[in-house]
């Protein structure tokens, strides 16, 4: 039973990681990741619908037939969007007029989608849980790194506002590495997005290819 | 055959009617707290164009209904100071580089600017979104001006023959920005009657 967990949490983290992996979920990976900070909060909000989805489709999978259950995946992953979106904007209001533009997005976000289609479909409640949570904190890790690597070559900055986002404790975090003026403008406009998740992608097939591992590129079709 | 087919359409029914529950419930739950949020962020951009000093009654809820140029109705939120009103506050818009640029405007009695903050915009980062507070203090340097001071054809940007700097890079969110605050100012000034009578 651990290794079965194990296995799901290093697939969520790394091997199987969503983005870096299976190039699922690019457009809120470009959207969003301008800035650091803005990737780790679309990845957190991501994380939480995705944990909740499993979960729940988990729970009914012997109830949703084979015919339908891709309109019943939508209307699950739709659902608990709407949920964070209205929880988030009545509860974490700072963060919400951050990130509340992009909430909807995760609807249109293949990853949650093909997690309830290959994982908690057929997986018991637990296991479909931690698969939804450590995939989610997959993908909040490489919007994270994106974003970092961004802002850092784009704006000078790194993790800018994370205090808006975490609280006044993280201010600490809020760097400036480069002057004002140096930043490559490019890098924040859409262009960076593709060039910095291209260049990660290459340097995690890299750390594999060096760690003997197989490179995984099951069921990777680059999509929404 | 039938049957089955039945029994799909019951089952995709069924979820509906569950979720559809979960979301209004969901909506009961959040509305209070959700218009609360709006409230305050409306007192915070106002506090920003209508300083603390010169008002002593709530701005956001008191309001006047207005019909702008275009026949929309257009909010007025008025600071007032012992009955009578020191300032008024309004959303205008400008036509920036990607879409619409919308303000929030603070004007004295006298007609003076109290103060400008974008509200939204869609301008490039780095390039047009110096307009924001946060960012650059460009916007700041409306404040205290009137449509007299300048005069009204300097009200443009450096670019156009006007007074006001625009940005390396971009000059048509400048632009927008500063047409924008001018017909504001100039619809106060053909307003000023209707948005400061007190009733």
């Amino acid at each position: 039973m651990a290794t079965q967990y194990g296995t799901i949490i290093r697939d969520g983290l790394w091997d199987n990681n969503g983005v870096l992996s299976m190039l699922l979920g690019l457009c809120p990976t470009m959207a969003m990741t301008a800035t650091a900070t803005n990737g780790f909060g679309m990845g957190l909000a991501t994380a939480a619908v995705m944990a909740a989805s499993n979960l729940l489709v988990s729970v009914f999978r012997n109830q949703i037939t084979q015919e339908v259950r891709i309109p019943v995946y939508i209307l699950i992953v739709a659902s608990m969007v709407t949920v964070v979106d209205l929880a988030m904007n009545a509860w974490m209001h700072e963060l919400y007029k951050v990130l509340g533009l992009f909430i909807p997005l995760i609807v249109s976000n293949c990853l949650p989608l093909a997690r309830l289609e290959a994982f908690a479909a057929k997986q018991p409640v637990l296991p479909s849980l931690m698969d939804g949570i450590f995939m989610g904190l997959g993908f909040t890790l490489a919007l994270t790194a994106i974003g970092a690597v961004r802002e850092v070559i784009g704006s000078g900055t790194l993790f800018a506002d994370a205090s808006l986002l975490l609280g006044p404790a993280f201010k600490f975090m809020e760097l400036r590495l480069l002057p004002e003026n140096m930043g490559v403008l490019m890098m924040i406009l859409p262009p960076g997005g593709f060039l910095v998740a291209g260049l990660l992608v290459v340097v995690k097939r890299m750390i594999d290819v060096r760690a003997g591992k197989p490179i995984q590129m099951a069921g990777a079709h680059a999509a929404g | 055959m039938n049957e089955r087919f039945m029994y799909h359409g019951l089952v995709l029914g069924a979820f509906c009617l569950g979720f559809g529950a979960v979301l209004a419930v969901t909506n009961r739950i959040t509305s209070a707290d959700i218009a609360q949020r709006a409230m305050e962020d409306r007192q915070t951009s106002l506090g920003q164009v209508i300083p603390a000093s010169i008002h002593d009654n709530n701005p956001v809820t008191d309001t006047v209904t207005l019909t702008d140029d275009e026949g929309q109705p257009m909010t007025v939120y008025r600071a007032l100071s012992k009955g009578q009103v020191t300032g008024v506050a309004y959303e205008i818009r400008g036509s920036g580089y990607a879409g619409p640029i919308k303000l929030m405007l603070g004007v004295a009695a006298d007609g003076q600017v109290l103060g400008v903050r974008v509200l939204a915009h869609k301008e490039t980062p780095g390039l047009g979104d110096k307009i924001e507070v946060k960012k650059g203090d460009w916007i700041q340097r409306f404040t205290g001006l009137t449509l007299g001071d300048p005069p009204v054809e300097k009200w443009k940007v450096k670019k156009d023959g006007g007074e006001f700097d625009q940005f390396t890079g971009a000059t048509i969110t400048p632009r927008g920005v500063v047409g924008a605050i001018r017909d504001g100012l100039a619809f106060f000034a053909a307003r000023k009657d209707q948005m400061t009578e007190v009733r």
